[in-house]
C-alpha cells in the first residue's frame, strides 16, 4: 500500500526536478570566501547576473586566494566549477600550470595603473599593498624609513597568506638583489607574523601594533562603514606592491557560453560599481558613477609596482629563504 | 574469549569504531600520498621546523601538568561554595578556538594588556608576549585546564576507605596514595598535551612572533597551500606520526597500572592536614591565570552582541547540531574501546591526536570528492572528523572507569551469566554515567569550537560558527566577530555543562 503511493510521488517529484534542471543551467562559481559572504559582493553579483542570464548561478567558497587554487588542483579536471574568482597574479602562473583555464576571451577597457595583457584570466579588481596605521601617529615615508624606525609591525606570513606574499614580492621588486638585507633591517620592527590577514589585523585594532600589513583601500572602510576617519595607508616612495585579483574560466565547463556571458558581466557596470564598497578594493573598471564619495580620501601611490606572474612564481622560493633567514635571527 | 571472566561483550562495535579511526588517520594520509607526485625529501628549513615543534611541545606537556598537579590537589582535597562552577569554568578554556584565545590572552598579557597596564602604573617596562615565551603560554592557557582534569580526576579516583586507613595508621598520605596514583595519571596527561602541541599550527604562528616559530603543521599548510607539494604534505604528516607514537611508547613504559583497587566509590575526605592557605593560593592563582583572559573575551564580546547578522544565529543552531552528533558519536566509539580495553584499543584511541588536521582534511575531501559534491557531505564529514578527533579525551574520560567496572563486576556479572545488553544497561552504564557525561561533554564543546576540516567542505549554506566568526573577521566585522566569539564560548560552555550534569545525575559532587 505503501508503496504504490510513494513510487509515482518519487518519480514525480525527480521527473520535475530533471524538467526544472534542462531549463535553468547552474553556472557554479568557485571563489574565495570572504566573497560570498553577506557583506562580500556575492549577493549583488548573484542578484544581478540571474535577472539577466536566465541561469542558476551558485557560489563554493573556499578560503583564501591560496585555498582556492588548492581546491582547484585537488578536484582536477573533474571539477565542476565552470569559472574560478579571485587568484592574484602571484598564484596565476601555478594555475595556468594546472591546464584547466581556457582563454577568457573578453575585451575590456580596463583601469588597471599598468598594461594587462593576460589572455587567460581577466582582472575584476585590485588593490595596493600599505601598511595601515593611526592618523596622527609618526608615519615612515618608505620601507627603508620604516626599517629604521622603531615602529612596531605585525605582518602575515608569507606561507599561509596571500597578503603576507604581496609583501614578500613587494620588498623584491622594490629591492631585488638588496631584499634580504631590507628584512633583516625590518625584522625588529616585526611584532609577530600571523597565519592570515584577519589575525594580523585584528591584532592592529586591538592596540598590539603601530600599523599592519593591508591596503591602501582599509582606510575606506573605517572611513564609509563606520564613519571611522582614524585610520590611513601610508604612502612609500619606493612604489607599492599591487594585488590584481583575476577570474578565470574553467576549460572543461558544461556551459562556455554562459561562463563567458559571466566573465564579461565581471567587468560590467552591474558588478562594477559595487566591488568598492564589498571588497573594499579598486574597481577593474571605474564605474559609470564614478569611485564612491570617500575613496578621493585614499592615498595614491605615484608608482605602482608588479612582478609578471612567471617572474612572481620564478622568485617566490627564493625570496622565501631570504625573508626566513632575515626573520629567523 | 571464552575464557575471560567479563561477560561477553560483542568484539564487532570496537573494529567497526578502529576501521573509523584508522581510515580518517592513516587512510587520509595514504589518500594525500597516493594523490602526491614525489618531489624531494624535507629540506633544511623542515628539520627546523620540527625541532621547534617537538621543543614546544616539549615544555608545554611539562609546564601544564607540573602547574597542575598542585591545582588538581587543591582542588581534591578543598570543599567551598561555587567550586564546581570553578571547575567547569576552568575548563573552558580548552574547549575555545585558537583565534579566540589568542584575543583574550593579548587583552591580558598584550602591549595595552591588563597586566602591561599594571606595570607601566608600578614603574616597570613592559613586557612582551610574542616569542617562545608566548607559545608557551597559550600553549599552558590551552592544556592546563585538560591537565588539572585529568589529574584531578585521578585524585577522586582513589578510594575513601585507603584515606581513612592511611589516616588511621598516621602513614604518609603522599607516598602511599598519591605518588602511585600520579604515576598512573601523569604519563598519558603529558602525551596528550605533548601531542596536542606536536598538531598545533596557529598559535605557535601567531604567539611566536614569526618563521622561528615555524612548526610541521605550518609547513604542512605550506605545502598543501602554496606549493600544492601533496608528497611533502604526507612525509610530514608521517614525520609528526612517528613523533606521536614515539611519545606513546615513551609515555606507555612509564606507566604504571593504579594499584589502589576499589572501594565503595564515595569522593575523598581527608584526614591528613593540609594547610589550606597553599591550596587556596594555588586555586586563585589558576582561576586568574585561565579566568582573566576568558572574562576578556566576555567583554570583548558584549557590545556587538545585538548587531550580529542574522546568520550567525543559523551557524549557531549548525554548530550545536553538528556538535550533539559529534559527542553522540564519539561517546559511542570511546565506549566500545574502552569496553574492550587492551593496547590496540589504547593506540586507536590517541592515534587521532597525532594526525594533521590539514592532511585529515585533505585526504577527506580526495576520498569524498570523485562520489559526492563536497559541499553537500560537509556537515556529516565534520560530525565523523570532530568525533574521532575528540575520541582520545573521551576514551581518556572514560577507559579508567571501564577497565575498573570489568575489575570490580566482571566476575560477578559473569557468575550471574549476564551478557550483551543487560550488562551494558544495568551495570556498565549506571557506573559509567559520570565520566561519559564529561567525555560527552567534552567532545560536544570541542566539535563546536573546531574549525578544522569545514573550512575545505562548507560552502554558502553549511557554514559552522567558528567559520562564521572567522568570516566576519575576514570582513573587517571586528567587533561582530568578537560577540560571535562570545556567543561560541557561551554554547560551548553551555553544552558542556548540560552533558556533564547529566553525568552526575543528583549525586552532590
Amino acid at each position: 500500500m505503501k508503496k504504490t503511493t510513494y513510487l509515482p510521488v518519487a518519480a514525480g517529484l525527480a521527473l520535475s526536478a530533471a524538467g526544472a534542471l534542462a531549463e535553468t543551467p547552474v553556472l557554479q562559481v568557485m571563489t574565495y570566501d570572504s566573497f560570498v559572504t553577506e557583506w562580500g559582493p556575492g549577493p549583488a553579483v548573484e542578484a544581478a547576473f540571474e535577472a539577466e542570464c536566465a541561469c542558476d548561478l551558485q557560489f563554493a567558497g573556499a578560503g583564501d586566494g591560496a585555498a582556492l587554487l588548492a581546491r582547484l588542483q585537488l578536484e582536477g579536471p573533474r571539477t565542476d566549477a565552470d569559472i574560478v574568482l579571485g587568484l592574484d597574479t602571484s598564484l596565476t602562473a601555478a594555475a595556468r600550470e594546472t591546464g584547466l583555464f581556457a582563454p577568457h576571451g573578453v575585451v575590456a577597457d580596463l583601469d588597471l595603473p599598468i598594461a594587462w595583457t593576460d589572455a587567460d584570466f581577466l582582472p575584476f579588481d585590485w588593490g595596493y599593498f600599505a601598511f595601515v596605521g593611526n592618523k596622527g601617529a609618526a608615519a615612515p615615508t618608505s620601507l627603508q624609513a620604516l626599517a629604521d624606525s622603531d615602529i612596531r609591525i605585525v605582518i602575515q606570513d608569507p606561507r599561509s597568506s596571500t597578503p603576507g606574499l604581496g609583501l614578500l614580492m613587494w620588498v623584491k621588486a622594490a629591492y631585488g638583489d638588496e631584499a634580504a638585507a631590507l628584512w633583516a633591517d625590518l625584522a625588529d620592527n616585526i611584532v609577530t607574523v600571523t597565519p592570515g590577514w584577519s589575525e594580523a589585523y585584528g591584532m592592529f585594532l586591538e592596540g598590539e601594533a603601530d600599523a599592519v600589513l593591508s591596503y591602501t583601500t582599509s582606510p575606506a572602510y573605517h572611513l564609509i562603514a563606520e564613519e571611522d576617519d582614524s585610520k590611513v595607508a601610508w604612502a612609500f616612495d619606493e612604489g607599492h606592491y599591487m594585488q590584481v585579483e583575476v577570474a578565470g574560466k574553467v576549460a572543461s565547463t558544461d556551459h562556455p557560453e554562459l561562463a563567458d556571458q559571466f566573465l564579461a558581466f565581471m567587468v560590467s557596470n552591474a558588478v562594477q560599481s559595487v566591488i568598492p564598497t564589498t571588497n573594499w578594493m579598486y574597481p577593474a573598471v571605474i564605474p559609470e558613477g564614478g569611485l564612491p564619495a570617500g575613496f578621493e580620501t585614499l592615498v595614491a601611490p605615484d608608482r605602482a609596482l608588479l612582478l609578471s606572474s612567471q617572474d612572481a612564481a620564478a622568485l617566490r622560493e627564493g625570496a622565501l629563504d631570504e625573508w626566513r633567514t632575515a626573520l629567523s635571527r | 574469549m571464552a575464557h575471560s571472566a567479563v561477560p561477553i561483550t560483542p568484539r564487532w562495535p570496537s573494529v567497526v569504531t578502529a576501521v573509523l579511526v584508522l581510515l580518517l588517520t592513516i587512510g587520509t594520509l595514504g589518500a594525500v600520498a597516493w594523490r602526491a607526485e614525489w618531489a624531494g625529501g624535507l629540506a633544511p628549513a623542515d628539520w627546523a621546523a620540527i625541532r621547534f615543534t617537538v621543543e614546544q611541545a616539549l615544555l608545554s606537556a611539562a609546564i601544564s601538568v607540573i602547574l597542575a598537579i598542585p591545582v588538581a590537589r587543591a582542588l581534591a582535597r578543598r570543599r567551598f561554595y561555587g567550586r564546581q562552577l570553578l571547575i567547569t569554568l576552568l575548563g573552558a578554556p580548552f574547549l575555545l578556538p585558537v583565534i579566540v584565545a589568542v584575543f583574550g590572552l593579548l587583552a591580558v598579557f598584550g602591549r595595552n594588556g591588563v597586566l602591561n597596564s599594571l606595570l607601566e602604573q608600578l614603574g616597570f617596562a613592559p613586557v612582551s608576549i610574542f616569542g617562545l615565551q608566548g607559545v608557551l603560554l597559550a600553549n599552558v592557557f590551552f592544556n592546563l585546564p585538560l591537565a588539572i582534569r585529568f589529574i584531578l580526576q585521578g585524585w577522586l579516583s582513589i578510594p575513601a576507605e585507603r584515606f581513612r586507613l592511611v589516616a588511621s595508621l598516621g602513614a604518609p598520605v603522599g607516598r602511599l596514595l598519591e605518588w602511585p596514583m600520579l604515576r598512573a595519571v601523569v604519563p598519558t596527561t603529558l602525551l596528550v598535551i605533548f601531542l596536542i602541541c606536536l598538531t598545533s599550527f596557529a598559535v605557535a604562528l601567531t604567539m611566536g612572533g614569526g618563521p622561528r616559530a615555524t612548526t610541521v603543521e605550518l609547513a604542512i599548510y605550506q605545502a598543501v597551500r602554496f606549493d600544492f607539494d601533496l608528497g611533502k604534505a604526507a612525509l610530514l604528516a608521517s614525520v609528526q606520526f612517528a613523533l606521536g607514537a614515539t611519545a606513546a611508547v615513551f609515555a606507555l613504559r612509564i606507566t604504571s597500572e593504579n594499584p589502589l583497587g576499589t572501594g565503595m566509590d564515595r569522593t575523598v575526605q581527608r584526614w591528613d592536614g593540609a594547610r589550606a592557605s597553599v591550596d587556596g593560593l594555588w586555586i586563585m592563582a589558576a582561576a586568574l591565570f585561565l579566568l582573566v583572559p576568558l572574562a576578556m573575551v566576555v567583554l570583548r564580546g558584549l557590545p556587538g552582541m545585538l548587531d550580529m547578522p542574522g546568520s550567525i544565529w543559523a551557524a549557531a543552531l549548525r554548530s550545536v547540531l553538528v556538535a550533539g552528533g559529534a559527542a553522540t558519536l564519539c561517546v559511542a566509539m570511546a565506549l566500545t574501546l574502552a569496553l574492550r580495553g587492551g593496547a590496540v584499543a589504547s593506540v586507536i584511541g590517541v592515534l587521532p591526536l597525532a594526525a594533521s588536521g590539514l592532511v585529515v582534511g585533505t585526504g577527506a575531501f580526495l576520498i569524498v570528492f570523485p562520489f559526492i559534491r563536497p559541499a553537500d557531505a560537509a556537515l556529516a564529514i565534520t560530525v565523523l572528523v570532530n568525533a574521532t578527533l575528540a575520541l582520545p579525551f573521551a576514551l581518556r574520560a572514560i577507559a579508567p572507569a571501564a577497565t575498573q567496572v570489568r575489575a570490580d563486576y566482571g566476575r560477578l556479572g559473569a557468575s550471574l551469566g549476564m551478557s550483551g545488553w543487560s550488562w551494558m544497561r544495568l551495570v556498565v552504564l549506571p557506573r559509567m554515567r559520570r565520566p561519559l557525561g564529561f567525555a560527552a561533554g567534552l567532545a560536544a564543546a570541542l566539535s563546536m569550537g573546531d574549525l578544522g576540516v569545514i573550512t575545505l567542505f562548507a560552502g554558502q549554506s553549511e557554514e559552522t560558527l567558528p567559520l562564521a566568526m572567522y568570516r566576519l573577521m575576514g570582513a573587517y566585522r571586528m567587533e561582530a566577530a568578537a560577540s560571535a566569539a562570545l556567543l561560541l564560548l557561551g554554547l560551548s560552555l553551555l553544552l558542556f555543562w548540560i552533558c556533564d550534569r547529566w553525568g552526575r545525575g543528583n549525586a552532590e559532587f
